[in-house]
Parts: C-alpha cells; sequence; structure tokens
C-alpha cells in the first residue's frame, strides 16, 4: 500500500509540475520516464473522488499490490507475492462477475522468445494461485509480454527485480 | 510497378554475351559493340520463357584468351578467412551509359554512377574487398567497358577491376551489363547482363555484385536478397514496433504495420511472397502471415493460447512455432496454409526457437529441461531429441545455416554474445562481443550473420549489425529507426 501510495502522490507531483513548468520553465521537470509507470493497460484515472466499486482503480486501491514480482528465471509464488495475491482473491471474492488478466513480464536479461514463454509461466503461476484459492479459471486469462514492456528502464539488478513480475489488471 | 513488392522479378540472368574474342573479333570495335546489343534486345524474350530462373553462371574463365596473362603468378581469388587482413584491392569505375536518357529510375548517366557506387559498397562491406578511392578511378567511356586500360589500372594496384554499362531500352526495362577482369592477367573472368525494370535498378548493380564475389571468393552470392526487421523507436518502456522490409544493403526501405500493436520475430517464406511474424494485434498475442504483395494478414493458429516464434519450413510447406499453455511451452508445426497443430515436443520446460535444417529433416531448438537455456537437435517429427551445447551459460536463438554447415546461436554468459558451432555441437566460436547481441540471422550463403544489439541503460535503443564468420569484419547496417529481429531473406530470383 505504502509504494501504491507513493505512485499516486508522484504521479500528482508530475502533473503538478507540468503545468507550473510552463510559467516557470526554469524550473526542469523530472527527466521524461522517471515516473514510475503503471501496468500496460494504466487506466489514467487519477482523480480522488469516488471510485466505482469493482472498478479497475478501485482494484488497485484495495489490494495490497496489483504486481508480484520473481528471481531471476524464476516463476514460483513466494510469501511476499502470496500475501499480495490472498489480498487480491478478496477483492476478486467481493466482486464475483469481474475478469481479469494477468500479464507476465520477463526482465531484459533473456532472448526474446524464452522471455515470452517466461512471462507465460509467471502469469500462469499467479494465476494458479488464484485458481487455487477458489477464484474461477474462467475469470482470469493470461498474457505474456516478455522483455516487451519493462517498468523500470535500467539496466541494473534493481530495474531487473521489478520488471519481472505478474501484474493482474482488472478487465472492464 | 510503383511499389516494389509487386514487382514481378524480370531480372534475366545467365544473359550469354557473344564470347569476347569470338564475332567480335571479326568485326571493328564499334561493330562488337552493335552485336552485343543486338544479344540485348533479345533478351526479353528469353525472360518471359523463363522467369525467375536460378542463376545460370557462365563460369567461362576462358581458357582460350587467358593464356597470354597466366604467369602473373596462380588464378585471382580472394581467401575467404585470411581476407580480411588482405582484403583485395579492386576498381570499380562509374557505368558509362550507351545513351544519356531519362527513365523512371532517373538519367542513365547517373544511374551508371550509382550503379558503380552500390557495387563498390557491397564489395567493400563484405570485408574481403578494397575497392579504390575515387581519386584512383578513371572515367570509362561505353567503348572501354570491353576493352579495358589495363596499362593504367595496372598502376591503380587494382588487382580486379569491374566495368559495365547501361542503358535503357525501348521498352521502358534497363539493361546493365557487368564485366570482371583480372588486371595482371590482362583477362575477362566473367561476364553477365542484367534487364530489370527502373523499379529494380539497384537490383541489377547486386546481381553484378554478386557475379564479382561468388566469381573471386567461391562463396555464394547474397547482395541481391532482402531482410525483415522489427523497426524500433519511443521509450524503452513502450517501444513502438513496425514490421519492415528493405534490401540487404538499407535501401528500399519501407514500413509494413503501422506500430498499433507490437509485431515480433518476422521470417520471410521460402518464396519471399510473405513473412510470418508474430503480432499482438487485438491483444491475443499470435502467429501472422503478412502476403507481401497484396498487404493482407491472416492468423496462423486460432486458439486462446500464445503462440510465437513462427519459421517457414525450407518446402514452405509448415510452420514451426512454440505454443505456451498453462506455462508450458512446445514446439508444434501446422500446415502453412493452416490446419491443425502437430505438437513435436514434449518436455514440462520452456522448448522455443526452432530452426529448420537446410533439407527440413532436421529441427535446432532452445530448450531449458536441463535447467538453463540449451540447444537441442531432433528430427523434423520430434523424434530423436539430443542436445549439442554444454558450454558455461546458457543458449537460445539456434538457426540453422543455409549451407547446414553451422548453426548460429546467442550465448548468454555474463553479456550476450553471437556465436557458431557445428550441428553436433562442435567447434564452438564466439563472433561478437556486444553488451547485448542476440538473434542471428543468416545471409543466403551462409557466411554472414545479421543481429540485433541492444543498448545497456535507459535508452532501450537496439540496432541491426552484421557479422561475418571470421568474426571481424562487423558493421551496423543502417535502418532509418532503431530495429531488432533481422531476418535474411533468401538470394532472390
Amino acid at each position: 500500500m505504502a509504494k501504491l501510495t507513493t505512485t499516486i502522490l508522484l504521479a500528482t507531483a508530475l502533473v503538478t509540475t507540468a503545468a507550473c513548468s510552463k510559467k516557470r520553465p526554469e524550473v526542469l521537470p523530472p527527466a521524461p520516464g522517471e515516473a514510475p509507470q503503471g501496468p500496460i493497460d494504466g487506466s489514467g484515472g487519477a482523480g480522488s473522488g469516488a471510485v466505482t466499486p469493482g472498478s479497475s482503480e478501485d482494484f488497485k486501491r484495495s489490494v495490497t499490490s496489483d504486481t508480484v514480482n520473481f528471481g531471476l528465471d524464476m516463476y514460483d509464488i513466494d510469501a511476499t507475492a502470496r500475501g499480495i495475491l490472498d489480498s487480491q482473491v478478496v477483492w476478486l471474492q467481493r466482486y464475483p462477475n469481474v475478469r481479469v488478466t494477468l500479464e507476465g513480464h520477463a526482465d531484459e536479461r533473456g532472448t526474446r522468445e524464452y522471455n515470452l514463454a517466461l512471462g507465460d509461466r509467471r502469469a500462469n503461476a499467479a494465476k494458479n494461485y488464484l485458481v487455487a484459492r477458489g477464484i474461477s479459471p474462467s475469470r482470469v486469462t493470461t498474457i505474456s509480454y516478455g522483455k516487451e514492456r519493462p517498468l523500470a528502464l535500467g539496466s541494473d539488478e534493481e530495474s531487473w527485480a521489478q520488471n519481472r513480475r505478474a501484474v493482474t489488471v482488472v478487465l472492464n | 510497378m510503383t511499389d516494389p513488392t509487386t514487382v514481378r522479378p524480370e531480372l534475366v540472368e545467365g544473359l550469354h554475351f557473344p564470347a569476347k574474342k569470338g564475332r567480335a573479333s571479326t568485326s571493328s570495335a564499334r561493330t562488337g559493340l552493335a552485336a552485343l546489343c543486338l544479344a540485348m534486345l533479345a533478351a526479353p524474350g528469353v525472360a518471359q520463357d523463363m522467369p525467375p530462373t536460378p542463376l545460370i553462371v557462365p563460369d567461362q574463365a576462358p581458357a582460350t584468351t587467358a593464356a597470354p596473362g597466366q604467369t602473373a603468378g596462380g588464378p585471382l581469388e580472394v581467401d575467404v578467412t585470411g581476407g580480411i587482413s588482405a582484403p583485395m584491392p579492386i576498381a570499380i569505375p562509374a557505368m558509362p551509359t550507351t545513351a544519356v536518357t531519362s527513365t523512371p529510375a532517373g538519367s542513365t548517366d547517373e544511374l551508371g554512377r550509382q550503379l558503380a557506387q552500390i557495387v563498390t559498397n557491397d564489395l567493400k562491406n563484405s570485408g574481403l574487398f578494397t575497392p579504390l578511392q575515387p581519386a584512383q578511378l578513371r572515367a570509362v567511356m561505353y567503348p572501354e567497358v570491353q576493352a579495358p586500360a589495363f596499362s593504367y589500372w595496372g598502376g591503380t594496384g587494382a588487382q580486379a577491376l569491374v566495368q559495365g554499362y547501361v542503358r535503357a531500352n525501348g521498352d521502358g526495362t534497363l539493361t546493365v551489363g557487368c564485366y570482371l577482369y583480372d588486371v595482371s592477367a590482362q583477362t575477362e573472368l566473367m561476364r553477365q547482363g542484367f534487364v530489370v525494370p527502373p523499379s529494380d535498378w539497384r537490383r541489377a548493380a547486386h546481381k553484378c555484385a554478386d557475379m564479382v564475389y561468388a566469381r573471386l571468393t567461391g562463396e555464394g552470392p547474397y547482395f541481391d536478397s532482402r531482410v525483415v526487421y522489427v523497426s524500433e523507436t519511443g521509450p524503452k518502456g513502450k517501444r513502438i514496433k513496425r514490421l519492415s522490409i528493405m534490401d540487404q544493403d538499407g535501401a528500399n526501405h519501407r514500413f509494413l504495420t503501422n506500430g498499433q500493436s507490437i509485431v515480433l520475430t518476422p521470417r520471410f517464406s521460402p518464396n519471399q511472397q510473405s513473412i510470418v511474424y508474430m503480432s499482438y494485434v487485438g491483444r491475443v498475442p499470435g502467429i501472422y502471415v503478412y502476403e507481401i504483395g497484396s498487404g493482407r494478414q491472416r492468423m496462423v493458429v486460432q486458439n486462446v493460447a500464445t503462440t510465437f516464434a513462427p519459421r517457414f519450413s525450407p518446402d514452405g510447406r509448415w510452420i514451426l512455432f512454440s505454443m505456451a499453455t498453462g506455462g508450458n511451452t512446445d514446439l508444434y508445426r501446422v500446415p502453412a496454409g493452416g490446419g491443425t497443430p502437430q505438437k513435436l515436443t514434449n518436455s514440462p520446460g520452456i522448448d522455443t526457437g526452432g530452426s529448420y535444417s537446410p533439407d527440413g529433416s532436421r529441427i535446432v531448438f532452445e530448450s531449458d529441461r536441463s535447467g538453463g537455456q540449451q540447444l537441442y537437435v531432433m528430427n523434423s517429427d520430434g523424434s530423436n531429441q539430443q542436445r549439442i551445447s554444454f558450454g558455461g551459460g546458457r543458449y537460445g536463438t539456434p538457426a540453422w545455416s543455409p549451407r547446414g554447415d553451422m548453426i548460429a546461436f546467442t550465448r548468454m554468459s555474463g553479456g550476450f554474445k553471437i556465436g557458431v558451432m557445428s550441428p553436433n555441437g562442435g567447434g564452438e566460436k564466439i563472433l561478437t562481443n556486444g553488451w547485448h547481441d542476440e538473434g542471428p540471422s543468416w545471409a543466403p550463403n551462409g557466411r554472414v550473420l545479421m543481429f540485433y544489439r541492444s543498448a545497456q541503460g535507459r535508452s532501450g535503443k537496439a540496432d541491426v549489425w552484421s557479422v561475418d564468420l571470421t568474426g571481424v569484419n562487423e558493421r551496423r547496417v543502417p535502418t532509418p529507426l532503431d530495429g531488432s529481429d533481422p531476418s535474411w531473406g533468401p538470394l532472390r530470383p
């Protein structure tokens, strides 16, 4: 939750900076691309107002995280990931008509096609966990992006760790 | 004729000019040229009888006329293994025109200069030749094309000489004559003529360069070929990827898709009429076939599962691919026109990156069934799977050479490097040393590879590169934007 809040705050700060920068061009905004990006489909709905129950925004606010991470070349669901997915299970049980897709990703240190398969493994590992916790498999699809959509853009251990992930995205 | 992909190949090859010292010697130089022209005019009729004919190479180092110069010290040839350290000096002067004519491809005198430039670039890029600098070249008049000024060229240090001419024909086509001479022996080694539509004028130069390259190196030709690849632009986290096609030297570049969907890993069909590739169009990642002529596309395997890593079989009948279901990836093949996929591998690991041997009887692929990615070879029906790579680190993206004698791969051990090994796993050689080099694809002659090189860090920039089997001649292939996943097509007919 703490991380998610940071993201939202940072996003807000960016918007503010962007707005200000027109008046004060001498103040340089952060380098483009610095802001952590949401999942592929990142619904741009920032706002702090009412959130539609069962919506993508509601999901992101309600769960511990929409993302679980993996070790290098790994696809096992560790304790941290279990906690995150359990929070997703709670939300999914509350909204039994909502369908989700799990996006599997890999870091850049793999070949393109292998990483597509690896992303598929990760997405399915997360899906299988949700299903084992009682979520109907018919509600959960998977898609692998391999290394095509990194979240962190650096070529360092920290960035790679962030990019090895499975992201749960609510389908509207 | 403005769309290059719809142009039917009308290249006339193996066009046998009148023997140099035969008919021509019975008349003056002037009428000798007239005889040549007549022969050339007769060419289109020949072309209709044999449209996409394979090269009929008149390998006519004319024994009858070669005698005088043969004392100069052995036949003229380029050592392809040591060629890098001693590339052959070669002279390629601008090609004169029979008559300055305006054509859709430009004025013929300007075309003659550009044709020579293309031949020069091709041969230079091979790493096996050192073309003379422009200042060392002499202007060649049309009558001189078949009567080289050997005394002049001998003084330049050039060992070989390429001369040619260009002529606009009455039917709108262009004729390009290409002649190769041994400078020290003062003999003609080979000649070919090409009749092309103006839109294909560059191909005549590539064919000429191929003739010279093949004759002097003993290697197969490869300059008259195309490349499909993925053009890239935009930020690293959201690259815009477009299926693109270009000539081997980067010319005639064209985007085939608009970048709205991620596209990956294109491969030519053996007949070069279509491209198989992976696309995320409609957010359903799968394999599509793109017909180059019509621009039509069709999905190959209708399935909810992710399909990727597609390759045509050498006979074009099958598409080999990978399918991920429930976290497990195996190799399959499906009839190229569609149908029911047949499963070829059955390991619990990731089996992907398949590549056919040139005779279609075997497949090399990568699998992590033993832990990390390694290379395996099997029969094309999936039987007799055997691991062939055993070095440290991981191996992926195998590509079987069109000559059949080698398998290129990406080796991951520290960095990502391009290497080759024999199909039984022996003789491994690493060819590149970038931070991240990936995805080798063979030139039609099996001596040169293209791959892509990614930059470290936030730029995410990738470029297309080529390297030859010596590992020394490495260079970037020019593309309008960034590029990845190059796939070198076959030699054009």
